[in-house]
């Protein structure tokens, strides 16, 4: 049992990093792991801040390996967030945190999830950090890719290029850590396109797959204008449910722990010199709900172009394995399609998908970038 | 000019006259002031409120020339002030008390109101000006329930309204005005009551005899406050000249390219529905439409093929795409948009 269990097919980048925390020659303070998203980037930066904690190099079952795989570890900071962007406050205060020595560890480990999610400000107020931090400090970002983070960043970190890991390998780890059932756990993994988090859930949760299904014979559905528009608006509305589902519990309690905070009672008129902080908190959550809002829509478009990449294989009958060949009902769609279209417009119509997921991210309005797609997708003669 | 269909606020089909203006406990016009010895002005339009003060306060000053008119700010009132500003002066005069903005009141305003009211001093006026909101609706309740005469000052959104308005300013006035002239004004000024009232009061003060349409065209010719809804009426018509023409008077006026957009893809979307209800897959109240939006819509698609609507709706989202970053000029950005609308309509 090592620290590495948990990071699947991705035997180059670990070999990187475990020489890395063995050797300090290999060491140095500031690494850029990059790799879709899915590919275990968080996971493999706790692994790696695990690794260099442990005196053994990462045994995975000393104190210092379960605390730092568990974010528990004092010197342990991770940094991510559930909103657009990570605001500019926290990462001024990681500053500080940066210039402390640690306190148990060897390292003091600052990782930064989401580093592609920070506005060019925000970044500029790490740059001093990152390139000469003090000896024990070692700074773990993960983005996307290398072309996410700003040339400066960029050239201050070492780059560890994370891949797409093999769904086999996927289904493995879901069959092993949640005793799925390997089809299942194949299907799902192929579904996810080796998302490791999504395939768990796809495998978990049957109701997760039945959404996804129902995303893929949207495309099927829409015969006409009228159709695109009303599915556009279907897909915004079931993502603003998923969003409002999963974070509106959270919402209540984060409001009923200010209210206590504030020592107010909950259902009694606020006292206006309170409101602001309410305010404050409401804004917050209403960048989450977007932020996640996004990110259901960013999935399902991921899911549609998988469907279309699926009819373009058959098409060409080209020889690899389908996305979405295992669930019946799934296949059924994409060979319709591919019998009802030809290549060029099934590339044409990827193109619409690419086109609105940038779209989405550059704040269009999720259903008129929505709407702007489906008509793209819509049987043309 | 038309009815506002598309603002989604005012059916105009279930929303009467006498609807709007009934009056509810003791409440009459803004414009008929009467003296008591707690009066009630309520409403969100400003302008008329202040009117109806202003009438209040002659109305004394013709009972009493010496009257002495208080002001108080309800939202930096401190307890007891209108106990101090409500009692009879040395001198003897007659009073009249303004408590103004009592919709952002202390609660000491409140709390106070609500004792006065109870015992109110037949000698004063005690005048209460509320712009409307749930804020202190306790007090306003038991100044309802009292009896006392309220001023209602409501916003004067219908086009009939605004011209009783310009005409009544014009009867104090001692002027007159031709219908198309009141028109023509309220098309160019109507958006705002305050300037349609200044826009009166300086053709009033600068122009003699009666007021034509040639006069307030040399002061306000050209001028037309557009929305991003009139702008799309005239985009889907087909109209390409006067929807851009319209789009540039918006944006002249103030106009964020955004929201302009917006109008436009609302404007599409419900056209793209009301076709899929005529395709038959959907009814009406599925979509959360109003029949006079079905109406208005299945009289446009007249105009509009499948291909049309897609070439459209496409175009908007590629202008929203650019108005918020992807483009250098949104103003370009959404006059594109406009034009392709236009264009997009079937030509028979």
């Amino acid at each position: 049992m090592t620290v590495w269990d948990e990071v699947v097919g991705q035997e180059a980048a670990v070999d990187v990093l475990q020489r890395a925390a063995g050797d300090t020659r290999s060491m140095t303070h500031a690494w850029l792991l990059t790799g879709p998203p899915g590919s275990g980037r968080s996971v493999a930066a706790r692994a790696f801040a695990a690794a260099l904690q442990c005196e053994q190099g990462g045994c995975g079952a000393c104190h210092q390996c379960t605390t730092t795989l568990a974010g528990t570890h004092p010197d342990l900071t991770v940094v991510a967030t559930d909103q657009v962007t990570i605001r500019i406050e926290e990462v001024r205060s990681l500053i500080g945190t940066a210039a402390r020595t640690p306190s148990l560890g060897r390292f003091r480990v600052i990782v930064v999830e989401d580093a592609d999610r920070m506005i060019e400000r925000t970044t500029n107020v790490l740059l001093k950090a990152i390139e000469e931090p003090p000896a024990h400090t070692v700074w773990v970002l993960c983005a996307p890719s290398v072309q996410d983070v700003l040339p400066t960043i960029r050239s201050r970190c070492r780059a560890v290029p994370l891949r797409v890991p093999p769904p086999e390998a996927v289904a493995e780890l879901v069959v092993r850590r949640d005793g799925a059932d390997p089809t299942v756990a194949l299907a799902a993994a192929r579904a996810a396109q080796s998302h490791v988090g999504l395939a768990r859930r796809l495998a978990r949760d049957p109701e997760a797959r039945g959404r996804r299904s129902a995303v893929l014979d949207v495309a099927r559905r829409i015969r006409g204008v009228g159709d695109a528009v009303l599915a556009a608006g279907e897909l915004v509305d079931v993502a603003k449910a998923e969003a409002a589902s999963s974070t509106s519990e959270r919402d209540a309690t984060e409001r009923a722990e200010l209210m206590r905070a504030l020592g107010a009672q909950d259902g009694a008129t606020l006292p206006p010199r309170l409101r602001s902080q309410v305010r404050q908190l409401e804004e917050d959550q209403k960048r989450r709900a977007t932020r996640r809002q996004r990110d259901v829509l960013d999935r399902s478009m991921v899911d549609l172009l998988s469907l279309y990449r699926d009819v373009l294989v058959m098409q060409l009958g080209a020889d690899v394995d389908l996305i979405n060949g295992l669930d019946p009902n799934d296949l059924a769609v994409v060979r319709s399609l591919a019998a009802d279209s030809t290549p060029e417009q099934t590339v044409r119509r990827m193109d619409a998908i690419g086109v609105a997921r940038e779209r989405l991210g550059s704040n269009v309005a999720p259903l008129l970038a929505m709407e702007a797609l489906a008509i793209a997708l819509r049987p043309q003669g | 000019m038309g009815t506002s269909w598309h603002s989604g606020r005012v059916p105009p089909a279930t929303r009467s006259r006498t609807a709007s203006r009934k009056p509810t406990g003791n409440a009459r016009s803004w414009d008929e002031p009467t003296l008591a010895p707690v009066v009630l002005v309520r409403g969100p339009e400003g302008l008329l409120r202040e009117r109806a003060v202003d009438g209040l306060v002659a109305l004394a000053r013709e009972r009493d020339p010496n009257t002495e008119k208080v002001e108080l700010d309800a939202a930096a009132y401190g307890a007891g002030n209108l106990q101090v500003a409500a009692s009879p002066s040395l001198f003897g005069e007659a009073k009249i008390v303004v408590v103004t903005a009592a919709e952002a009141g202390t609660d000491d305003v409140y709390a106070d109101l609500l004792a006065y009211v109870a015992a109110p001093d037949p000698e004063t006026t005690v005048v209460v000006v509320h712009g409307g909101g749930q804020r202190g609706k306790k007090m306003l309740d038991a100044i309802v329930a009292s009896k006392a005469p309220i001023l209602q000052c409501d916003a004067l959104t219908r086009d009939a309204d605004k011209a009783e308005f310009v005409s009544r300013d014009l009867r104090a006035a001692k002027r007159r005005a031709e219908p198309e002239a009141v028109r023509a004004l309220i098309d160019a000024v109507g958006a705002d009551l305050r300037e349609l009232a200044a826009a009166v009061a300086q053709l009033v003060n600068d122009t003699t005899g009666t007021i034509g349409v040639g006069v307030v065209d040399r002061y306000y010719a050209g001028r037309v406050e557009a929305t991003g809804f009139k702008v799309a009426d005239a985009a889907v018509a087909g109209d390409a000249g006067g929807a851009v023409a319209l789009l540039r008077h918006a944006l002249a006026t103030g106009a964020d390219p955004v929201p302009l957009v917006a109008a436009l893809a609302m404007r599409m979307r419900t056209l793209a529905k009301v076709a899929a209800i005529r395709g038959g897959s959907v009814t009406a109240r599925e979509l959360g439409l109003q029949d006079w939006q079905v109406r208005n819509a299945q009289r446009d698609l007249a105009r509009w093929t499948p291909e049309g609507l897609a070439t459209a709706i496409t175009a908007v989202a590629q202008a929203d795409a650019e108005v918020k970053g992807a483009g250098r000029d949104p103003v370009y950005a959404v006059e594109k948009a406009v034009l392709t609308i236009a264009q997009a309509t079937a030509r028979r």
